[in-house]
């Protein structure tokens, strides 16, 4: 256990969500004989779910802002359905088609944004009332019909990677994504321990960054290949490189940007974030602005991969998406959350989908399977929370027969002395 | 209806009645209550060890401790928020062992907690709150009769005059410690336990409340009083026990010894502080800051001013006191000059260093260097999510960043700097800042402003809940500032406080400036009658 304590060390939280990550993959793998670890199972699966980790994307900066969107599955519908009759009604290439959407859907964010921000209107009442809208909107532009979108178009929901290069046996540009990411890995460790050295902090011992490097990089490595090795024609699927770089974009805003922090201050304490000189309105008016813009991007990736766009797109997503950040480790009040930990809230709930559809469990039973594992994240979270543990890790830390994190042990009592002052 | 007033009493072997303990007390009053050698240990820290107090039938026993010093741990214990088994030690009142396993066992007992933050539910009325959880009922149906005339005997005991119909919200912080206290008398209370009671109210409804805890001690009650003011325990206690680190160190009988404050605090730092305010000399420039006319609406009421027709101004080096009663416009002055954060702006002009500047928001505000320390540390001032070093540049991103990107080894290096320079107790600027305690927390606060590096630095009720020790340290930073030809505008209420650190005083009567006293002609006297009926003589 000390083992994990130095390899994750502060970042402990992180680590029990990979945990029940892995701890599921490997669940299933046992249980379906291998179906789900194949290259074709985890092709579909990134396929499938990548719109709504795009979204979850948008909706944990909503929610640390302490917000909610209610409407993102309406929104993409409605882009979806406006991107493909314009494609089809007014000849609009492709690539024009998608910088529209993401336009209407910045359009669609700006109008909710200002009734949240400016006219101060809870965000769960005008995107319950988007939610309506939006859908209804989508039903009068399409006539309730199903329009198709062009060949080109579907690329970005159903496309993959093309064959270049020397004939290796695998798909050479998911082999070259799958280095970068090792090279990404070492040279980031590596750097970090550098800055640690200078700045005279902790060093952790010599193993430790290299049994990281060497474990991740494993995954990180098989991960291509299953991805490298799939039916011919198939490789890493263009919806999960959208995915990925706005992973890294929003990751990098959300954690090193000033707009980042402002996100965060805003969702903390409002108020002395506004004493602070932060522009609180504006900060909201933003996040509600691009979780629109993203939904937008999500419906058009939904309808590229279905080829068509439909009245019944993205019903319930922002379930999904929601669920998705709470079992990331976002808080209901705000001001907590992360976008990688929304991605693996997000894929932990892909998986569960997955494992259970692979092993034939009907919608019945993986709904109800589904809620409980959301309501069971967030009280493990509240009551650790409570208790004044390390959260929902924390748990899993002691259960494995771990330390716990002295540090926030020692929270309680001053914590009871902190409420009696002013 | 009536609750019980027995311990819960269970059949462990161990209990005794301890009858025989009170027959020695010949002259005193019988003891009530005995808490002894509690210890209470969170894991990795004792917060209590080995604490014994003994309080006495009418009597009002404070309880005197910096921060930290266990003083809460120690009522939570005996309320019952940390249940039996979860301490060591016995609890003895009104001769029987108690175990309480939680708040409501201690309540059936006799024994009422009134925190500081008011337990009241502001949208209910006066009545509802008193009964909330104990409605006189006939059948399941409230018999809201009963309960309003019931309330309006309470109110009357307590001395306070509302129509029990009243939301809670509309009355004052002082009147609603009152029903606080009346929700308690309806517990038929033995034994009540204020934890800060006076904090938030101003000088006359703390006056009116520690009357009444003198009142009800004539009638029996018991009283436990927690509290920073050290000249108010001196004024109502029998006795004090005086705990530190997590223990019991000596126990005081005000009349036979004689206590005053000074003894209280040399009790409570273990040492004897030579003076509660570093010296200072102050080296005084020119006006650089002048408000002129200043007048400013309520943000809901447009025609009640907060602010009437206000002039002041500020020197370079100097520290300027702003006196006033609670509600008289000190914090709605403050706050609608730094970016009109408070209220609707009507007329006035700001003016720095001989220019006219318009401060529309708080961004302009800070651009301009001011600087704003709230009063409200915790709903205002700090974001309890964030750890020190976040904090300390929050007001200030832009110096750590290019591009909007955030530098993160800069921000470590300023915090460490400022945690360093500010002493502020912590393991590193990695910690949350909710785990700080009160002065600490204000150590971070003042960082993050002295970061923006401010011109004049508003200071609204800088040492609240703050303990003696880290208030000589606050003092000491806001003159380190003056010192370095900054403005500094102390808002407090506490005369003591502004008396020792102000060069000179504004006092603040309804919104109106109403007279300026410099810091030799300030006395208690003098400021208050300018802060009171200054613009009636006027």
């Amino acid at each position: 256990m000390n083992i994990i304590k130095q390899l994750f060390g502060g970042n402990s939280r992180q680590f029990g969500m990979i945990f029940a990550l892995v701890a599921l993959v490997v669940f299933f793998q046992v249980r379906t004989d291998g179906l789900i670890l194949t290259p074709d199972n985890v092709i579909n699966l990134m396929n499938g779910y990548s719109y709504i980790l795009v979204l979850a994307i948008g909706m944990v900066l909503v929610i640390i802002a302490g917000h909610i969107d209610l409407s993102v599955g309406s929104v993409a519908a409605f882009v979806g359905i406006v991107v493909a009759l314009a494609m089809r009604d007014w000849g609009l290439p492709w690539y024009l088609g998608i910088i529209a959407g993401l336009a209407l859907g910045a359009a669609i964010g700006a109008w909710q944004g200002f009734f949240v921000a400016y006219v101060g209107i809870p965000a769960f009442i005008v995107t319950l009332a988007g939610m309506l809208l939006f859908r209804g909107a989508n039903q009068l532009f399409g006539d309730s019909l199903t329009i198709p979108v062009p060949k080109e178009f579907q690329a970005i929901g159903a496309g993959y990677l093309p064959e270049i290069g020397p004939n290796t046996g695998y798909n050479n540009l998911t082999l070259l994504i799958g280095i970068l990411g090792v090279v990404a890995l070492v040279w980031g460790e590596f750097r970090g321990r550098r800055k640690a050295v200078s700045l005279g902090s902790d060093v952790k011992p010599v193993w430790v960054p290299i049994f990281k490097v060497v474990v991740f990089a494993a995954v990180i490595l098989y991960v291509t290949y299953l991805f490298a090795t799939g039916r011919p024609g198939t490789s890493f699927p263009i919806p999960g490189i959208i995915l990925g770089v706005l992973v890294l974009i929003y990751g990098f805003i959300s954690s090193r940007t000033t707009i980042g922090r402002h996100v965060y201050a805003v969702g903390g304490n409002r108020h002395a974030a506004a004493l602070s000189g932060v522009k609180s309105k504006r900060t909201d008016f933003m996040v509600m602005l691009n979780m629109s813009m993203l939904a937008g991007l999500a419906g058009m990736i939904f309808v590229a991969r279905a080829n068509a766009s439909g009245p019944s797109d993205g019903v319930g997503w922002e379930l999904d998406a929601i669920a998705a950040v709470f079992i990331g480790g976002a808080a209901v009040t705000g001001g907590v959350g992360t976008v990688m930990g929304s991605m693996i809230g997000g894929l932990v709930m892909a998986v569960l989908n997955n494992g259970l559809q692979l092993l034939g469990v009907g919608s019945d039973w993986t709904q109800i399977i589904k809620g409980l594992v959301l309501l069971a994240a967030v009280v493990f979270d509240v009551y650790n929370k409570s208790q004044g543990k390390a959260s929902f890790i924390g748990f899993m830390m002691k259960k494995l027969g771990g330390n716990n994190n002295p540090d926030l042990e020692v929270a309680e009592p001053l914590k009871g002395t902190i409420k009696t002052e002013a | 209806m009536k609750p019980r007033r027995q311990c819960e009493l269970g059949g462990a072997p161990t209990k005794k009645s301890v009858v025989e303990g009170v027959s020695i007390m010949v002259s005193a009053n019988p003891v009530i209550l005995e808490m002894r050698s509690i210890t209470k240990e969170f894991p990795g820290v004792k917060a209590l060890s080995e604490v014994s107090i003994t309080v006495r039938a009418s009597e009002i026993h404070s309880i005197c401790g910096e921060n930290g010093a266990g003083k809460s741990t120690l009522m939570k214990v005996l309320s019952g928020v940390y249940p039996f088994g979860s301490y060591d030690g016995e609890i003895v009142f009104q001769n029987s062992v108690c175990e309480f396993k939680d708040i409501r066992a201690s309540e059936n007992a006799g024994i009422v907690i009134i925190h500081q933050e008011l337990a009241l539910i502001p949208e209910l009325s006066i009545t509802e709150n008193i009964f909330l959880g104990n409605e006189p009922t006939k059948f399941g149906v409230i018999n809201w009769a009963e309960a309003r005339l019931r309330t309006m005997e309470l109110m009357a005991r307590v001395g306070l005059n509302e129509d029990p119909d009243t939301p809670v919200k509309e009355i004052g912080v002082g009147k609603q410690q009152l029903v606080e206290i009346a929700k308690a008398l309806n517990k038929s209370v033995k034994l009540l336990i204020l934890d800060e009671p006076t904090a938030a109210l101003n000088e006359s409804d703390s006056q009116h409340l520690l009357d009444l805890i003198r009142g009800l001690k004539s009638k029996g009650i018991s009283c436990i009083m927690i509290s920073h003011k050290l000249n108010e325990i001196e004024q109502v206690s029998d006795s004090i026990t005086i705990i530190r680190d997590g223990k019991s160190i000596e126990t005081l009988d005000v009349k036979a010894d004689g206590v005053d404050e000074d003894r209280i605090i040399r009790g409570m730092v273990g040492r004897t502080l030579e003076s509660r305010f570093p010296d200072h000399t102050p080296t005084i420039g020119e006006v650089f800051f002048e408000v002129k006319n200043w007048t400013v609406a309520h943000p809901q009421i447009a025609d009640r001013l907060v602010c009437k027709n206000s002039n002041f101004n500020v020197r370079r080096g100097e520290i300027v006191g702003i006196a006033g009663l609670m509600g008289a416009g000190r914090t709605e002055l403050a706050r609608s000059i730094f970016g009109r954060s408070y209220g609707n702006y009507i007329s006035g002009q700001i003016i720095k260093d001989g220019k006219e500047i318009t401060l529309r928001n708080v961004p302009q505000a800070i651009k301009h260097g001011l600087g704003y320390v709230t009063e409200d540390r915790k709903t205002l001032g700090l974001n309890l999510l964030d750890d020190i070093k976040t904090t300390t540049v929050s007001a200030n991103l832009g110096a750590i960043s290019k591009n909007t990107v955030v530098d993160r080894d800069k921000e470590f290096s300023v915090a460490e700097r400022y945690r360093k320079q500010l002493r502020t107790k912590a393991p590193s600027v990695e910690e949350g800042v909710a785990k700080l305690s009160g002065g600490n927390q204000q150590k971070v606060v003042l960082a993050k402003w002295m970061f923006t590096d401010p011109d004049l630095l508003i200071l609204d009720e800088p040492t609240r809940g703050i303990d003696v020790g880290a208030k000589y340290e606050i003092y000491g930073i806001i003159q380190a500032l003056a010192n370095q030809g900054k403005g500094v505008i102390v808002i407090s209420s506490e005369l003591p406080e502004l008396l020792g650190i102000s060069d000179r005083i504004y006092t603040i009567f309804e919104g109106a400036i109403t007279g300026v006293l410099d810091k030799n002609q300030a006395s208690q006297e003098t400021l208050m009658k300018r802060m009171t009926a200054a613009t009636k003589s006027a």
